[in-house]
């Protein structure tokens, strides 16, 4: 690790003011990325800004439309909570399979979309139920929100305060775990809303996650398994590498979004 | 408190410590005055190095020294060794190119060690090492084992032409030509043995010290074998000489073989001591680990068994080709060659037997033993073999392994190894019940019936273990004895010290040997310690490592404890007044016999003590005995192990359903100590089937340097095993013991991927199996296969 100045806000406000400082600020959530690679000496940060003492970023509120979630809320908490558990249970599923014991008692949602990390869970989630992610300036439909490879649309001194998630009819999410790192080599999360159907994989593509359209188009007509039957996705945009090439992948895309509609339909 | 006798599963006495945090691992120790070390490395696999401009690392704020290879020359360093000579087949002996602390010149792999910085923080030391610049002229690399004899490929050393050390051979060519002229079948199988790398729990660690006022240097070590590193640092480096070296390995958190080693990064701190005036220290970082570790395995090979009309075996013949890496490490030329070839006979009578290895260089990590060295890559040759040759001829794979069993004892093969004593047949039918194998066909339509592929693979393992008899390593061109020592210190209480030439680094040798001793001296196990790992308490002793503490460590405790009851029996005889003929030495009591007259072992160690039953002239006080046991004979610990697996056809992942280990280690001190080695050992073996594999690019650059992208087996692949065990009590040492340590991991690659093959429905799949390379195998026909 290189050296660093460290500051502990209290509030997002205080924090959002840092944030704006300099250049080489960088946000502390969880840790589970950004620390590590700091470890390893990859990431150089002026500054580390500690969000663990900002109270207003965590928590989880239930309407009857939609949850909302602070930035803050570990994984470990939206696994375990009641609400979440009967508002969007595949949100909690999902969120039981990030990492091990040890990452979900760290890491935040909040963390882990700012960071958009291609094979991270929640950015899957965040696409296939239409969340909105609200900052401290402003309210980003998920559509907007992952721009690619780490990448999303926060600007310059813009956090993540929390993120809104509309209460699907229904909803399913599974994952082929990455042999070695245990991240997502292909997860799929399905979600069947009022107003569309929606398939959102992650860890398959080559920038970042991804909506498979025709996947939405064949469960139009029946939100059913076999309404996928013979559907492959496409390998153009896809990952290679020495544990997956792109057509093991599309290969599996398609394996992934069968058995997110069984979980949904089940 | 009881004796414990040899046979209990008792619990280990070191997990206490070790559970809760209070074991002393060489990185929980820090010297007054310790300084820290961080390497400069390559990270090209192959290059000049042009200069090293060290300037402005040097005047950094808390910089001590930067050292580099002209350092090394100047105070005559010496090159690390191997220490196994081979020769090839024409007669020469093996191409070992230079191999210095610190590069001279030229870098060989990924990692290779450049300069040290030493500082005073380890922050200090790191932000130095980026600050020093080298100046590469980058080399094209020779990273690939199948084509680095290639005329035309990168040369790494320039004494050996074509990156060939050696070409060597073992048994018979000739009588192996003519029984394949004669047989009615050939069975033919290529296959890659994956690299792996060795990753123990704890990385590498080294504290290097030195006191000007007596001379003496210390170097504390994650070692396997102190004395071997002492002796190498001494007499072949000629860092200090060897009275005045004290190489202390204490509480080490797993080996695998990585850990016997004497690498530059443990050599260069004891050295800098001396230069920097100050402890110098250097904890591996789990990157270094994957770059630097000696990995294993890495074959290339092409086998073909001749049968005749009956299956039965006529004659085996097998070229491997065997990276070494970029440097001969301290036993690599060992274990690819003496560790392998002798053990191709596996459980099978075969007449004759022609092996050729040919030993290379690449540009990649040295290359040396790693849990079961060689052996595995032999069991695995001769076991696929076996599994392929049933499929073609269409017989039962266990009835043609059960038709070429050896059976009749002592049986010399034509690879050097006489097999003293055995029974296969009996660990194959307890295996048989035990799996159910009657049940298996309703088991795979079962699996079918739910979408998924069912398959049950045997194999069949031996492996020379107890290494070894020293005349006969000496013969093969070993450059030290294999024999083992032990002192055994009776204190005037009573309570015995056991010092051991042995090491544990996980094995448990602090209860195993104390219950021994227990057992023999009918003392509590509490009032025994065993003490190893250090030179300036323990005799000279060659270590841990092949499976050797228990046939050979043991055995040598075992003679020192018949000369302390020998000697106890003197005093005993004085103290009692009885002639000595007359003393006997039972459940911790001498007694004299016909009599109820008696002393307990601890009177009989005072008396020793006090000495006033006895003049010191007829009788010497004390009660201390050493020996040196050295094996008449390898051991053959062998056995079967079953896997079940069902492979899931869409994503290709293979789940274990079922694991029947059946293993003769003759005699067992401790059958839940036996029963963990197994356990890990098979996690380490279906680890190299299934998941780890390393990887380097055509450039050299090691793809799987971390546990990102090296997949480590973990407990959830695994299924509970059901391990049992026979026994034919080993014949050449005291105990009956044959050893235990890398059984698993010997047998269970080849169990993994007959399961696999039988599954697929062809032979077409290599370790490691991936999900990745299952779901290709399962989508596509052989034809397909091949032509990809």
């Amino acid at each position: 690790m290189y050296a660093f100045d460290y500051h502990r806000p209290t509030t997002a406000r205080q924090a959002a003011g840092l944030l704006g400082k300099d250049e080489d600020v960088r946000l502390l959530a969880g840790g589970q990325s950004l620390l590590p690679m700091m470890k390893l000496r990859l990431v150089q940060a002026g500054d580390l800004v500690d969000l663990n003492a900002v109270d207003e970023l965590r928590g989880i509120a239930r309407s009857p439309r939609s949850l909302t979630i602070g930035a803050m809320t570990r994984h470990a908490e939206v696994a375990d909570s009641p609400d979440v558990a009967e508002a969007i249970p595949a949100l909690a599923a999902m969120a039981s399979t990030i990492g091990d014991p040890a990452v979900r008692a760290m890491g935040t949602l909040g963390g882990s979309i700012a960071n958009n990390d291609p094979a991270a869970d929640y950015p899957s989630a965040c696409l296939a139920l239409g969340a909105t992610i609200v900052t401290n300036k402003r309210k980003i439909e998920a559509d907007d929100f992952f721009k690619g490879l780490f990448e999303t649309a926060l600007e310059p001194g813009e956090l993540v305060v929390k993120v809104s998630f509309p209460v699907p009819a229904k909803a399913g999410y599974a994952k082929f775990r990455h042999p070695a790192s245990r991240f997502a080599l292909v997860g799929v999360f399905v979600a069947k809303r009022s107003a569309d159907i929606r398939v959102a994989v992650t860890g398959a593509g080559a920038n970042g996650v991804f909506r498979w359209l025709e996947a939405e188009e064949a469960l139009k007509a029946r939100f059913i398994v076999k309404s996928l039957d013979g559907l492959v996705a496409s390998t153009d945009g896809l990952n290679s590498d020495i544990h997956a090439d792109a057509e093991y992948r599309a290969h599996l895309i398609a394996v992934m979004a069968k058995r997110a509609v069984q979980q949904a339909t089940a | 408190m009881g004796v414990t006798k040899i046979g209990t599963a008792v619990r280990r006495k070191e997990d206490q410590r070790f559970i809760t945090g209070r074991g002393q691992y060489t990185d929980d120790l820090d010297r007054p005055g310790q300084a820290h070390a961080v390497f400069v490395r390559s990270p090209h696999a192959h290059a000049h190095v042009r200069g090293i401009d060290a300037a402005s690392a040097r005047a950094m704020p808390g910089v001590l020294a930067v050292l580099t290879g002209e350092d090394v020359a100047a105070d005559s360093v010496g090159g690390l060794i191997c220490g196994w000579m081979i020769h090839s087949k024409d007669g020469s002996p093996m191409k070992a190119g230079p191999h210095p602390a610190l590069a001279q010149g030229k870098v060989r792999y990924v990692g290779d060690h450049v300069a040290v910085v030493i500082a005073e923080t380890l922050i200090a030391a790191r932000d130095a090492a980026e600050a020093v610049l080298v100046d590469y002229e980058v080399l094209p690399a020779a990273a690939d084992t199948a084509k680095t004899q290639a005329a035309d490929a990168p040369q790494v050393h320039e004494v050996a032409p074509r990156n060939t050390v050696y070409e060597w051979q073992l048994g018979d060519k000739a009588a192996t030509e003519a029984a394949f002229a004669r047989a009615a079948h050939v069975t033919k199988l290529d296959l890659v043995n994956n690299r792996l790398v060795p990753n123990p729990l704890e990385p590498r660690v080294a504290i290097g010290e030195y006191e000007p006022g007596t001379e003496v240097f210390t170097l504390h070590t994650t070692s396997q074998n102190p004395h071997v590193a002492r002796l190498v640092l001494a007499a072949f480096i000629g860092i200090a000489p060897e009275h005045k070296l004290r190489v202390i390995a204490p509480d080490v958190g797993g080996g695998f073989g990585s850990k016997i080693f004497i690498y530059a990064e443990e050599t260069v701190c004891v050295w800098a001591a001396k230069r920097v005036g100050r402890p110098v220290k250097w904890t591996s970082d789990r990157t270094e680990a994957f770059l630097c570790d000696a990995h294993g395995r890495d074959h290339v090979t092409h086998a073909e068994l001749a049968l005749d009309e009956r299956g039965k075996i006529l004659g085996l013949k097998v070229k491997t080709i065997a990276n070494l890496g970029a440097y001969l490490s301290t036993f690599a030329s060992s274990v690819p060659t003496y560790l392998y070839a002798p053990l191709l006979s596996g459980q099978y009578d075969i007449p004759a037997i022609y092996c050729e290895v040919d030993g290379v260089y690449t540009n990649t990590a040295p290359v040396d033993a790693y849990r079961g060295a060689g052996r595995p890559e032999a069991t695995f040759v001769i076991e696929r073999l076996m599994e392929i040759a049933a499929r073609e001829l269409g017989v039962e794979p266990v009835q043609l392994r059960r038709r070429n069993f050896v059976k009749s004892f002592p049986h010399q093969t034509p690879v050097i190894m006489a097999y003293d004593v055995g029974d296969y047949n009996a660990s194959l039918a307890r295996a048989l019940e035990l799996i159910d194998y009657t049940g298996l066909a309703k088991r795979k339509r079962e699996s079918a019936r739910k979408g998924l592929r069912r398959g049950i693979g045997f194999s069949a393992y031996i492996e020379a273990c107890g290494i070894a008899p020293s005349q006969a390593v000496g013969s093969l061109g070993a450059g030290v004895g294999l024999w083992e020592s032990a002192e055994v210190r009776v204190n005037p209480t009573g309570s015995v010290e056991v010092l051991t030439g042995s090491h544990s680094h996980g094995q448990g040798h602090e209860t195993t040997f104390a219950q021994l001793v227990s057992d023999r001296l009918g003392i509590p196990i509490e009032q025994v310690s065993i003490v190893h790992g250090d030179t300036d308490k323990v005799q000279f002793g060659m270590g841990t490592y092949g499976s050797r503490s228990g046939a050979v460590g043991m055995s040598a405790i075992v003679k020192a404890m018949d000369k302390v009851i020998a000697k106890a029996k003197k005093v005993a005889a004085h103290v009692l007044e009885a002639s000595e003929g007359d003393i006997e030495f039972k459940d911790g009591r001498f007694s004299v016999a016909g009599t109820d007259r008696g002393l307990a072992f601890g009177e009989v160690a005072l008396q020793a003590y006090i000495a006033h039953k006895f003049s010191g002239q007829e009788l010497e006080p004390g009660l201390k005995e050493g020996a040196f046991y050295d094996p008449t004979n390898f051991t053959f610990p062998a056995g079967m192990h079953v896997c079940e697996l069902e492979i899931d056809p869409d994503t290709g992942i293979a789940t274990i359903d079922k694991w029947v280990a059946v293993d003769d280690f003759g005699n067992v001190i401790n059958p839940m100590i036996v029963e963990g080695q197994v356990h890990g050992g098979i996690a380490q073996g279906v680890g190299q089937a299934l998941f780890e594999g390393a990887v380097y690019d055509s450039a050299g650059q090691l793809v799987t340097a971390s546990f990102m992208d090296y997949r480590m087996p973990r407990a959830a692949d695994l299924p509970s095993f059901t391990v049992d065990m026979t026994v034919t009590p080993c014949p050449s040492n005291p105990l009956g013991i044959k050893g235990c340590g890398e059984a698993g991991a010997i047998a269970a690659p080849p169990a993994v991927i007959n399961a696999l093959t039988d599954a697929l429905g062809h032979e077409n799949i290599e370790m490691p199996a991936t999900p990745q390379a299952i779901w290709r195998a399962c989508r596509n026909t052989p034809a397909q296969l091949a032509a990809e």
